[in-house]
């Protein structure tokens, strides 16, 4: 069946750019608040400048994640929605907090410090969280009584994976968004600010690829069928291992602009490195939405659907790409925005 | 408590809760649009004025309102897998679509808050009116999805088994079109009455300048006038809407007028108490021949009532009084409108008294209350079904425990954030009084 395997792919396609788009924004959030206190680099107003218009639209893209996941997949919504009840309802609930905040923080200048540190702490908190759903899903935590299914929480808690997940997509979250937020200095022609996140991102991505490893060793004993699919990849993940090297080296690429670094060809690689690892792992994980009770099959829509959904997507994003071109141009290259005086806000 | 009652109880506040936010985000933004439209074409600064500041408040209404909607989006499949298995098989283009609908609106909005000052007119109008049309849409879509659960279509249900599945006979079901046209009506009009309300309070506290005044009355006549118009259409819309019910649920119509009886010549009762054992409505007001006339287009027409029903299809009965409550204010409000646009000719434009100025501050929270009531009561009338007729609610609830702690989390963080919300808004309009606007662009 053709038909469910460009579902899955539309499906791994929106997580992708979610969890881009996501680690960048949540990521973003982090910074804002830890240069918080320091005057002395623009660090801070870098983050804050491309948080304030970003974060709705990153919004949509979950809320897209979900729709098309139920849309393409309703038999998932229900095995999904009811294991994990609790992690989504928390998230959530950091997620209206943070927004909410942010808007807030906009209005009134007062607050700002502390409405900048409710939006870092949550932009570490819901990434967390997220990714826990990861090694939950894998198997090795649900127990079935009946016909209903519960997860393991002791077991999950005390299980190697379930902290080296964590840890991977915490260090991508910050790793991305230094990334691309020293990208984002670049284009602002403030060099100062550019190197502060350069180190940052030099620091994280080693951190960041030892815990993809760790992550993928402690599924072993947890689910060994994944790993043995992961094998099979084996072409995927050593293509992702050599961007990864070649975008890791782009920062200390000489470049015409700066002192040092090509943080552009950085960004590309890096998250094309993310996008084939991340795909790697997807197929490795086929054909089970939820190990082994619920596959890709079991959860499909009808056909009817699945054309009239896919046709949907093809007509609305043609006519939404003048709008993110526009949008892109307006807050990512018009140095009007970048440079505004980044003391004073409007 | 049982995890039916416990899920109903979390999807309807949290509903409740989106709803305000959602409403201004789609009634505020028209008035946007308008104000910007009457800038252009009076030459008049002011309406300028009254869009950008406006603009400011919805900034932050939206800011709630997404993550709000995010809520409610992801909790229909928590807290409903069995009703999303459905959905998802036969009515899932609205939501597909809506969130088209969502990223014009969230796009353009960035664009024109954060852009303002880098857009020419032309485009800064280009930009409000996506961001009314992507609101307006999402209404429009997310009402789809409520209609079709009304009046549901466009698939035929084997052994349990949904097949044959026409989506576009889903999406066209019979009571869209009037359904819709109530939810974005009553919405433009909430916002126009939001609009009034806080203009009134401010001549009412008085101490004004003269510019001052006369600035927060022009902004108030203006919304007035849509206000007076969006009302009289939804009470015309609103008994299609009733005719609707009469054709597709007239169990819910039955319990809307507390009707137990089937009958020719059916009163339309006011108010009073539904009660089931005498089978009518105690110490209510009650117009002969009324309701069927509303109903069918004569006094002779049959209307069904609640005793056609075995007792388990039958949906509360307080419903009665949520929908008198939205009708009672519908009337109300084309009232209130009436009489300020009638005092601003007969008095030749003399400020208003103190009394008329207090009816126009609670006409914004009213229009609040109306559209509350109406989603409570079109939510709660279509019990005990979700999908009428074809699926029940307590088929649709998730099985999972845990509700309660998640209800007393969530309801805890709404009541907060109504809180913070209005603290906000209060503090951003106390600080940046329209007489700064003018004294940073005469300066
Ligand atoms: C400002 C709010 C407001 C006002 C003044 C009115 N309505 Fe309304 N009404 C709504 C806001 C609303 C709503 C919140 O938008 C509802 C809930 C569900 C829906 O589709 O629209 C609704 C539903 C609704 C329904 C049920 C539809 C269903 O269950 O599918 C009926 C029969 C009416 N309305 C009729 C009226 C009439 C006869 C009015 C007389 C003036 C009226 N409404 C005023
Ligand atoms: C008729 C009642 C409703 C109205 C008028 C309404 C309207 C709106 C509006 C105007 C927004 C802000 C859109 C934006 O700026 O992006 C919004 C957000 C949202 N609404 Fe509602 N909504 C309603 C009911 C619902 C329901 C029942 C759901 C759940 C299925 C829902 C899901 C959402 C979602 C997911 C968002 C967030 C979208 C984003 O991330 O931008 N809404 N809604
Ligand atoms: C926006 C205003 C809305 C409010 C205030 C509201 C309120 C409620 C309430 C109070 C309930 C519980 C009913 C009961 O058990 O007595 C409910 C149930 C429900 N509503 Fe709505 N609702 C709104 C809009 C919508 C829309 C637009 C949809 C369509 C997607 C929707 C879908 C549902 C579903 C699926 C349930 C649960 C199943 C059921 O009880 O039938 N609601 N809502």
């Amino acid at each position: 069946m053709n038909e469910v395997y460009i579902a899955i792919i539309i499906i791994w396609s929106f997580l992708f750019i979610y969890s881009i788009a996501g680690s960048i924004d949540f990521g973003a959030g982090f910074w804002a608040m830890f240069y918080l206190k320091r005057q002395e680099t623009k660090a801070a107003s870098i983050a804050n400048r491309y948080l304030s218009p970003s974060w709705e639209v990153t919004n949509v893209f979950l809320v897209l994640l979900v729709i098309a996941l139920v849309g393409f997949f309703p038999g998932a919504a229900a095995s999904l929605g009811t294991l994990m009840i609790v992690p989504f309802c928390l998230v959530l609930f950091l997620l209206i907090i943070r927004s909410a905040f942010m808007v807030y923080s906009y209005s009134v200048q007062k607050y700002s410090n502390m409405l900048i540190v409710i939006s870092g702490i949550t932009g570490l908190l819901i990434p967390a969280l997220l990714i826990s759903i990861l090694p939950a899903a894998i198997g090795g935590f649900i127990e079935t009584v009946g016909d209903r299914q519960y997860i393991l929480l002791n077991q999950l808690f005390t299980s190697p994976t379930f902290y080296t997940h964590i840890g991977f997509g915490l260090s991508t979250e910050l790793f991305l968004s230094a990334l691309l937020l020293s990208d984002y200095a670049r284009e602002a022609q403030i060099e100062s600010t550019f190197s502060v996140y350069r180190r940052n991102a030099i620091v994280l991505g080693p951190i960041t690829l030892a815990f993809a490893v760790a992550a993928i060793f402690t599924l072993l004993p947890e689910a060994a069928w994944m790993v043995e699919n992961m094998v099979n990849e084996w072409l995927l993940f050593s293509l992702s291992l050599f961007a990864f090297a070649i975008g890791y080296s782009a920062l200390w690429w000489p470049s015409k602009k700066g002192e040092i670094g090509q943080p552009r060809v950085a960004v590309l690689l890096i998250v094309a490195q993310f996008g084939l690892a991340s795909f790697a792992y997807g197929s490795a994980h086929m054909p089970y939405l939820l190990y082994p009770h619920l596959t890709i099959y079991d959860a499909f829509t009808n056909e009817t659907m699945f054309y009239s959904l896919f046709i949907g997507y093809l007509i609305g994003m043609a006519l939404l790409i003048p709008a993110f071109i526009l949008f892109w141009w307006l807050f990512m290259k018009d140095k009007r925005y970048l440079r505004k005086d980044l003391t004073t806000d409007e | 408590m049982d995890s039916v009652l416990l899920a109903r109880m979390l999807f309807g506040s949290s509903m409740a809760f989106h709803i305000i936010f959602a409403t201004l985000g789609v009634g505020i933004t028209f008035m946007i649009l308008l104000a910007e439209l009457m800038r252009w074409l009076r030459k008049d600064e002011d309406y300028g004025l009254m869009a950008k500041r406006w603009t400011k408040g919805v900034a932050i209404l939206l800011g709630v309102a997404i993550p709000s909607g995010t809520i409610v989006g992801v909790m229909l499949s928590l807290l409903w897998p069995g009703f999303m298995e459905i959905v998802g098989q036969v009515i899932a283009l609205p939501f597909q679509i809506e969130i088209f609908a969502f990223f014009l609106e969230a796009l353009f909005l960035s664009i024109y808050v954060y852009a303002a000052d880098r857009l020419t007119p032309a485009l800064r109008l280009v930009s409000v009116f996506f961001v009314a049309l992507g609101a307006t849409a999402s209404a429009v879509l997310i009402t789809d999805a409520h209609a079709w659960m009304n009046t549901p279509r466009g698939f035929t249900i084997v052994d349990g088994a949904v097949t044959n599945v026409r989506p576009l006979e889903a999406v066209f079901n019979p009571s869209i079109y009037v359904t819709a046209m109530h939810v974005v009506g009553t919405a433009y009009m909430t916002g126009a009455f939001v609009i009034a309300s806080v203009a009134a309070y401010k001549l009412f506290r008085g101490n004004l300048s003269e510019r001052e005044a006369s600035y927060h009355r022009k902004g108030m006549m203006f919304a007035l006038a849509i206000g007076l118009i969006m009302s009289i259409y939804t009470a015309i819309n609103g008994h299609d809407t009733a005719k609707m019910l009469h054709q597709y649920l007239p169990v819910k119509l039955a319990a809307a007028e507390g009707l137990f009886e089937t009958q020719d010549n059916a009163p339309l009762a006011i108010f009073g108490t539904p009660d089931s054992e005498a089978g009518r409505v105690i110490g209510g007001l009650e117009i002969p021949g009324m309701l069927s006339w509303l109903a069918t287009g004569t006094t002779d027409g049959v209307v069904k009532g609640l005793y056609d029903y075995p007792r388990n299809e039958w949906p509360p009965l307080f419903v009665h009084t949520l929908f008198n409550m939205m009708v009672g204010i519908g009337f109300s409000l084309i009232g209130l409108a009436v009489a300020c646009w009638g005092f601003w000719f007969f008095f030749k434009r003399k400020p208003f008294p103190k009394w008329l100025l207090a009816g126009l501050i609670a006409s914004g929270p009213l229009a609040m209350i109306g559209i509350e009531t109406g989603w409570i009561f079109s939510c709660t009338g279509r019990q005990p079904w979700t999908i009428y007729g074809i699926q029940l609610t307590s088929e649709a609830a998730t099985q999972s425990g845990n509700l309660g702690f998640l209800f007393i989390l969530f309801i805890t963080l709404y009541a907060v954030l109504l809180v913070i919300t209005a603290l906000v808004m209060r503090f951003y309009f106390h600080r940046n009084p329209v007489s700064n606007e003018w004294m940073s662009s005469t300066t």
